[in-house]
């Protein structure tokens, strides 16, 4: 049985969470990052949403506890002395209780992580080059190359061609083949749920459909040397007819210098290594 | 005063003393062993109404004279007729920038040959020893000169490895083999601009992108556009 302290910390903590959770629920919850732009992004809010939750009762619990044992457990006014309660071993409800709770917190996180990383074909996250989970469909694959401090990107079905800004159509599934020409970066186009290392010689591969026209920052992150804070750009979901002619103006555009463009590649090796 | 208070008044002196001192360290020790200077106003010099110059120069290695760090490889910018080694410049808002940049550098090549044709320049091309294009050969470059907040990108044309009278360090007499690029570019408003180099040009590091690459005062630096 419960000694009357616990009792009341039960007590306070049920009445704590029965409180503070649906705030949790249906006021920040709703609010979490990255926002509902994509069903990637929407997914992301709703795993940000179920560890709320999970989290919730222990840091009432927590908190109840500290705010408990000040009030509680004080010394009486006038005692200087400091005398400990006496110990507590081999108290096999607690016991019980506290492995019982780890143990169903931690397996069906578990179990919860698994699943939604693999649910929106990815979770918006890098897959390696041969992801297990997949859109059905066909896809757009766009590459995009991190260097120190830029990140720049290739169309293949456009014949190769490079740009220095990210634009996608809306309502096309896009296959982001992400690698680095040099250090480790990571690309995260934020509004869009997308976060995928950039590593030399890997191609790695992440999905993403975004639903309506709008913009999205890109940026790096992974520390990646002296201008990583400055490694940012904007990107744009455009209509089919607008990435049409969007992309046609590109290929236009950088003709002079797509001739010396290296074939397209999931990966680079690019020359010079180094010099000197 | 109480045991307490006194408790309370040691521990609230002690946290302002503590923070004062990271404030101190934070605001004057923490510039590295190299400083840079701050800024060149008089780097870019009015050359007609609306438009200013800026004159900077490329060298393999700036010299003893000019850095702590005699063989790193480094940009230099003219003041008053001078070139120095400061890469923190200030530039007038909404303004037509004519850049002439002297090379004294040889060929590197673009670690990404897209970097290879200019952006973001007045009139679209750039001068190569007074020739336009828009875009050169990758393996021939030495250097960028790049704004990527301004979309602004120029590849800079390295010496010829069969040239006779190559500069060994700085300061470099204009008799020295060079290369010389010219463009023009507008700045926007005001505000804090990143600019570096593109090409991993820092012999003797990993990858090249060491050292002079990562330390601004050499191959990078920043524009404030007031």
């Amino acid at each position: 049985m419960l000694s009357s302290h616990g009792r009341k910390l039960a007590a306070l903590t049920v009445i704590g969470t029965a409180i503070v959770l649906p705030l949790m629920v249906f006021v920040l919850g709703p609010n979490m990052p990255p926002g509902k732009d994509t069903q990637v992004a929407k997914g992301q809010v709703f795993d940000n949403t179920v560890l709320l939750v999970v989290m919730t009762p222990f840091t009432v619990f927590i908190l109840v506890y500290l705010i408990y044992a000040l009030w509680a457990f004080r010394a009486p006014k006038g005692e200087t002395e400091l005398i400990d309660g006496p110990p507590i071993r081999g108290h096999g409800p607690s016991q019980i209780a506290w492995l019982a709770t780890t143990t169903i917190s931690v397996l069906f996180l578990a179990v919860f992580g698994s699943t939604e990383l693999l649910a929106n074909n990815g979770a918006g996250g890098g897959g390696g080059p041969n992801p297990v989970a997949k859109p059905s469909g066909a896809v757009l694959p766009i590459q995009v190359i991190g260097q120190q401090w830029e990140f720049t990107y290739r169309y293949p079905t456009y014949g190769g061609v490079e740009t220095a800004q990210l634009v996608i159509p809306e309502g096309q599934e896009i296959a982001f083949h992400v690698t680095s020409l040099d250090v480790i970066h990571s690309f995260w186009a934020y509004e869009l749920g997308v976060k995928a290392d950039a590593n030399p010689g890997v191609d790695n591969v992440a999905y993403v459909k975004a639903d309506h026209p709008q913009t999205f920052q890109v940026r790096c992150a992974e520390l990646c040397g002296l201008w990583h804070g400055y490694m940012f750009d904007t990107g744009l979901v455009v209509t089919p007819a607008a990435f049409a002619s969007w992309i046609a103006a590109r290929k236009s555009q950088f003709a002079p210098v797509s001739k010396y463009l290296p074939p397209y590649s999931t990966t680079y090796a690019p020359d010079p290594q180094h010099r000197g | 005063m109480s045991v307490t208070a006194r408790k309370s008044l040691a521990v609230t002196v002690g946290v302002l003393i503590v923070g004062v001192l990271i404030g101190v360290y934070v605001a004057f020790l923490t510039n590295g062993p190299t400083p840079y200077r701050v800024p060149v106003a008089s780097a870019a010099t009015a050359s007609a109404p609306g438009s200013v110059d800026l004159t900077l120069e490329t060298v393999g290695s700036v010299g003893p004279s000019l850095s702590p760090n005699p063989t790193w490889v480094s940009y230099l910018v003219r003041e008053n007729g001078v070139f120095h080694r400061s890469t923190v410049w200030t530039l007038p808002a909404n303004t037509l920038v004519h850049v002439t940049l002297y090379n004294f550098d040889s060929k590197t090549g673009l670690r990404n040959p897209f970097l290879a044709q200019a952006r973001g320049l007045v009139g679209g091309t750039f001068g190569i020893d007074g020739k336009p294009t828009t875009v050169m050969n990758p393996d021939d470059a030495s250097h960028t000169f790049a704004i990527p907040q301004m979309g602004v990108i120029v590849p800079i044309e390295g010496v010829s490895s069969s040239a006779k009278n190559t500069c060994g360090f700085a300061p470099c007499p204009m008799s020295t083999a060079h290369t010389t690029t010219t463009f023009t570019f507008r700045t926007g408003k005001a505000g804090h601009y990143r600019w570096q180099c593109f090409v991993p040009c820092a012999a003797g590091f990993f990858y090249g992108f060491g050292g002079p690459m990562q330390t601004i005062g050499y191959m990078d630096g920043y524009i404030n556009v007031v």
